[in-house]
């Protein structure tokens, strides 16, 4: 506990952090807030149309007669439900490949680099969006979409836990956990993981904000998640979809659009101030040394 | 001779292969995917009511069969598919039928590269000098700089991309909504078709220039940090070398080496960028294409498209591999 107390209280001292993580805890309690939400998210005209914010809706409502700030917790929800989903299956697969590539070596590790390699070159957006199409009712729903990216954003991180796991095989203390007879799943478990985690980490709150940058993306073009299911995509789609601005009911359409600013902004002050806290020399370059 | 034989025929032969490999992905991807494109076609068609008879369903397949280039065995496809792709053809587009995919995309691409280049080039000219500037001389104002890419870096190419277009061409409208020349102004080659076409084309470059910086403005940024403390920098400094002819002659133009490297593989990300972004601003690019394509179902138009910007990033990869040596002397002369 006392550990955890000090990584916070140097993690703090980074405004980014600081900022960042408050955005996130914010964003976290709406989508905790939908479940008391009078309204059902998928419901049409359940509410006068086109309110403008007051007290009584704080967000306004829009033209379908939804209420706009309870849809947006319910959005921020699914959201992150996906983030979640596709970071940490594509974290599974990255370590996973990452390990046993680097510490088996020979042709596993080659074919499996190349596997790696090849789903980098590839267009990758084109083919989310063919498979999305193709696929249309399967990735209608917010897990099966958080699995398919997650398929899509492992090879990169893959490399970089691979090339550490190549530079740690080589360590003495490895050595002499093979000498003492330690098998090879125990080494992994408590040898080489511990000292991957971090990255993992880290790019577990990169992939996060890629994913959900991914759902709009496809939520633009009309594909992914079921659209009248409200996500920060659909949300979004829904109001240039239905003319928002020229209706004039722009509290409809900045919603969605100022809590993707704040949701990509926060992610990714965390993760440089997370991955800055991990690798002292950022640190010092940051604290001291400063002319 | 030996730079010949050491450098470009292994490069030459990852860039063949690599191509290879992606093409043959593009070909083998749709047809391991659960639902085939037909079916679906056929499926739409029931779904109006439309009664077909067996024979002519029967037909319908083998003619749709026929347009997709899914005939025979998945040998003969791949044949068939290398065959029709030296030949530049990806058969007809389903949307606009009799019109060759080629042709398509002919006319499209011109305009997503005349957008590309500009930008990627300003983008990465930009960025390194003023990452170069700011990572050497680090003066208290010049953290604005830093404070405003940390906000701009995380925003992905389309929200910023909507952000600048309710701002620019809707609140304030300085700058027109869509499209990629004045309407019912037709491609003539006069000064006001120009003007049309530069006024268009702000907002999408404005959109990837500001986002491509601050991508490379970051990591330049780094680089420049580690260049300034190496020896021949402070040697040249304590040597009483003018402190600008240091920074470009010295840090500037080592730290750039990474960054062309780095050049490449933006191209890769920019190239998904400008589809988004055309699709914002519906311009008429290759993204605009695609995107009217994934709306219609146009099956042939997207495996074009697929095709050519497999070649396309690895092809820009490839060049860049080719002029490095130019840049950086160590590569020459080992």
């Amino acid at each position: 506990m006392g550990k955890i107390k000090a990584i916070f209280y140097d993690l703090f001292k980074d405004y980014r952090f600081i900022i960042a993580f408050i955005v996130v805890l914010l964003l976290t309690f709406l989508a905790i807030l939908s479940i008391f939400s009078p309204y059902h998210p998928q419901r049409m005209y359940q509410v006068t149309r086109g309110l403008s914010p007051s007290l009584q809706h704080p967000l306004g409502t829009n033209w379908l007669g939804q209420d706009v700030f309870w849809q947006l917790t319910f959005a921020i929800k699914n959201s992150l439900i996906i983030a979640i989903v596709a970071a940490f299956f594509s974290r599974i697969i990255a370590v996973v490949v990452g390990i046993v590539s680097g510490y088996k070596g020979g042709t596993t590790d080659r074919v499996l680099t190349t596997i790696g390699d090849t789903t980098m070159v590839l267009p990758f957006l084109i083919i989310l969006i063919i498979i999305s199409m193709i696929l249309k009712d399967w990735t209608k729903h917010l897990s099966n979409l958080g699995l398919l990216l997650a398929f899509f954003s492992w090879a990169w991180d893959a490399r970089v836990i691979r090339s550490q796991v190549l530079s740690l095989r080589e360590r003495e203390f490895i050595l002499v956990s093979v000498l003492s007879g330690m098998s090879t799943f125990k080494i992994v478990r408590k040898q080489l993981l511990p000292h991957v985690l971090p990255i993992v980490f880290t790019t577990f709150i990169n992939n996060m904000s890629w994913a959900i940058g991914m759902e709009i993306t496809l939520a633009y073009l009309g594909l992914g998640i079921d659209p009248t299911v409200p996500t920060i995509g659909t949300m979004l789609q829904t109001a240039i979809y239905r003319q928002a601005l020229f209706l004039g009911l722009w509290w409809w359409l900045a919603t969605p659009i100022v809590t993707a600013i704040l949701l990509f902004v926060a992610l990714y002050w965390l993760s440089v101030s997370i991955s800055e806290y991990l690798d002292p020399r950022a640190r010092f370059q940051r604290i001291g040394l400063r002319k | 001779m030996s730079f010949v034989k050491r450098y470009l025929i292994p490069r030459l032969i990852q860039y063949i292969l690599v191509t290879f490999l992606g093409l043959t992905a593009v070909f083998l991807f749709p047809r391991f995917l659960p639902v085939s494109p037909i079916e679906q076609q056929l499926a739409q068609y029931q779904t109006f009511g439309v009664y077909v008879s067996p024979e002519q369903q029967e037909e319908m397949i083998q003619t749709l069969k026929q347009l997709y280039g899914l005939e025979g065995t998945l040998w003969e496809q791949f044949v068939v598919f290398w065959k029709r792709l030296f030949k530049g053809d990806f058969g007809p587009s389903l949307s606009r039928y009799p019109t060759p995919v080629t042709k398509v995309i002919g006319m499209s691409l011109p305009w997503t590269i005349g957008l590309l280049s500009v930008t990627t080039i300003l983008s990465w000219i930009i960025a390194v000098l003023a990452g170069g500037i700011v990572g050497y001389y680090r003066k208290r104002w010049m953290e604005a700089f830093d404070i405003f890419v940390m906000i701009i870096r995380p925003i992905p190419y389309y929200v910023m991309a909507l952000i600048l277009l309710i701002l620019l061409a809707y609140v304030f409208p300085i700058f027109p909504l869509s499209g990629g020349v004045g309407i019912a102004r037709g491609l003539t080659f006069s000064w006001q078709t120009i003007l049309s076409i530069l006024k268009h084309a702000i907002l999408p470059a404005f959109t990837l220039l500001i986002v491509g910086i601050s991508w490379q403005f970051q990591s330049m940024k780094l680089i420049v940090q580690s260049v300034r403390t190496e020896d021949h920098v402070w040697y040249s400094r304590t040597a009483g070398v003018d402190d600008r002819k240091v920074v470009f002659n010295h840090v500037i133009r080592n730290a750039m080496l990474p960054m062309i490297t780095q050049l490449g593989l933006q191209f890769g990300s920019i190239f998904s960028g400008t589809l988004i972004t055309e699709m914002v601003f519906a311009y008429p690019g290759v993204g605009w294409i695609l995107y009217d394509a994934v709306m219609k179902a146009d099956y042939n138009l997207i495996m074009g498209i697929m095709c050519i910007s497999v070649i396309a990033v690895t092809t820009s990869i490839f060049l860049l591999d080719l002029i490095y040596p130019f840049l950086d002397p160590r590569v020459r002369y080992r």
